[in-house]
């Protein structure tokens, strides 16, 4: 099994040496006459005042951590699907409750207007 | 030769065919996108390189090659330099495990027509390609811009919010092949109906999460031209910004190949079964097309939507695209699972 890793070990390392050599084909290719408009970061022809905030809307954590919980759920579903078959209406139930449990979260995260976008 | 050497060689020998076949498709996929746009706008599209204008992917390469090397004034530089390289080699990396044809005997070898086929092939691809977003909050981070900044924030949120339900309609395939190992969805489908048929919801949450996780039209926020120039890739430009865009039509030649894996059946022909006696010519005809074609061209027909439907539809509005992800795909992918792991559990 580990066998089939090793044939991607080996497109990594191809498609690793394909980026750089076109990376380093670039370098060696393109000029270089930089000057202090050119290297000025993009405005739309506006001054630049300052360096952007590293603050931004908290929105994208609430977001971000709501993500993480329902992803690790969506990760439990995965081997269950597989085995399924055998597990008969068991299975069935046992997710149920799962998601059912579930459910109550998301319906909190709803009404304290989690998944809202101002 | 030893197997390990014999294996190593194989490993070689396909890596390199699909980082060809990877990168002539994104060549073919810039000029299809411009001619069928052009197209659809009433206009031509390139047609003054070559015939056709066929070349012009040819000519904007080594154009881009040729670009200067900007690195601007206030970018963080190691990761704004690597940013670009994590995007491209991830989407080159997520192809690995898609079969493209049923494995064949050449003398005393069975080979597959997959580069890897681990027994988790589908874990391997979506785990990979979550990656991707890595080199898109980098690349925005890095640069030093606010556009570059809130696109990438954009993105981030966009990617994630829309994984859940893309992972969940993978789920309910997963259900009814009862395998994660790719060869063994398609194989399913021989006995089955394709997945399409059975999982229509499914197969619509997937298609719609598939356009929101390569940012594409009618989800393309993170680059929304007109409030954010050009999003996460702002600050980039010549070869550097290919890599991003070359990583972008890669996702979608592998977010094409996984549909046509999971729901199209793969390398599966068209068979009715039900034709007229006159007609059987045509289902004779139908099954001895060889399955690469078949993959092929239903691979085409998703990538020509992708661009017929940045040609029709307008982009939407931020808090929609939230709204849409985390209050009705969701759900409706939550919903879809159960149901059908009912249906399976019964069976």
């Amino acid at each position: 099994m580990l066998k089939e890793y090793v044939y991607v070990l080996i497109l990594f390392v191809l498609a690793a040496g394909l980026t750089f050599t076109l990376l380093g084909l670039t370098f060696i290719l393109g000029p270089r006459r930089p000057t202090a408009q050119k290297l000025a970061p993009y405005e739309s022809g506006m001054r630049d005042i300052e360096p952007p905030s590293r603050r931004f809307p908290i929105k994208f954590y609430v977001v971000a951590m709501l993500f993480l919980l329902f992803d690790i759920e969506a990760i439990s579903f995965f081997p269950w699907a597989v085995v399924l078959r055998r597990l008969h209406f068991f299975g069935f139930m046992e997710i149920f409750v799962f998601v059912m449990v579930l459910l109550v979260g998301y319906v909190y995260a709803w009404q304290k207007g989690a998944l809202d976008w101002h | 030769m030893s197997p390990v050497v014999e294996a190593f060689v194989e490993g070689v020998i396909k890596a390199a065919i699909a980082l060809g076949f990877l990168l002539n498709s994104f060549a073919i996929m810039t000029i299809m996108e411009r001619k069928v746009v052009g197209r659809m706008q009433q206009r031509y599209g390139p047609n003054r390189v070559g015939p056709f204008g066929l070349l012009q992917p040819l000519a904007d390469g080594v154009k881009l090659l040729m670009k200067e090397q900007i690195i601007p004034a206030r970018v963080n530089v190691p990761i704004y330099i690597v940013a670009p390289t994590i995007s491209v080699m991830v989407s080159l990396m997520a192809f690995a495990v898609i079969p493209v044809a049923p494995a064949f005997t050449a003398g005393p070898y069975r080979v597959g027509w997959w580069i890897s086929n681990p027994n988790i092939g589908i874990l391997y691809l979506f785990a990979v390609a979550s990656l991707g977003v890595y080199g898109i909050v980098l690349g925005s981070w890095s640069s030093g811009n606010k556009y570059s900044l809130l696109g990438g924030l954009r993105s981030t949120a966009q990617i994630i919010s829309y994984e859940l339900a893309f992972g969940l309609s993978i789920v309910s395939a997963i259900l009814l092949a009862g395998s994660l190992n790719l060869p063994e969805v398609v194989k399913v489908q021989s006995h089955l109906p394709w997945f399409i048929l059975i999982q229509p919801l499914g197969f619509a949450i997937f298609a719609i999460g598939g356009i929101a996780e390569t940012n594409r039209a009618p989800f393309d926020l993170p680059e929304a031209e007109q409030e954010l120039i050009a999003g996460y890739h702002t600050e980039y430009s010549g070869f550097r910004f290919a890599l991003y865009f070359m990583a972008e039509y890669i996702n979608m030649v592998t977010i094409s190949a996984l549909a046509t894996t999971l729901f199209l059946g793969g390398w599966l022909p068209i068979n009715f079964g039900w034709f007229p006696g006159w007609l059987q010519w045509l289902d004779n005809f139908l099954l001895w097309v060889p399955g690469v074609l078949w993959f092929l061209a239903k691979v085409s027909f998703f990538l020509f939507a992708y661009m017929w439907l940045r040609a029709t539809l307008p982009r939407i509005r931020y808090d929609r695209l939230m709204w849409f992800g985390w209050k009705v795909l969701l759900p409706l992918a939550v919903l879809n699972v159960l149901i059908t792991a009912l249906y399976v559990s019964l069976q």
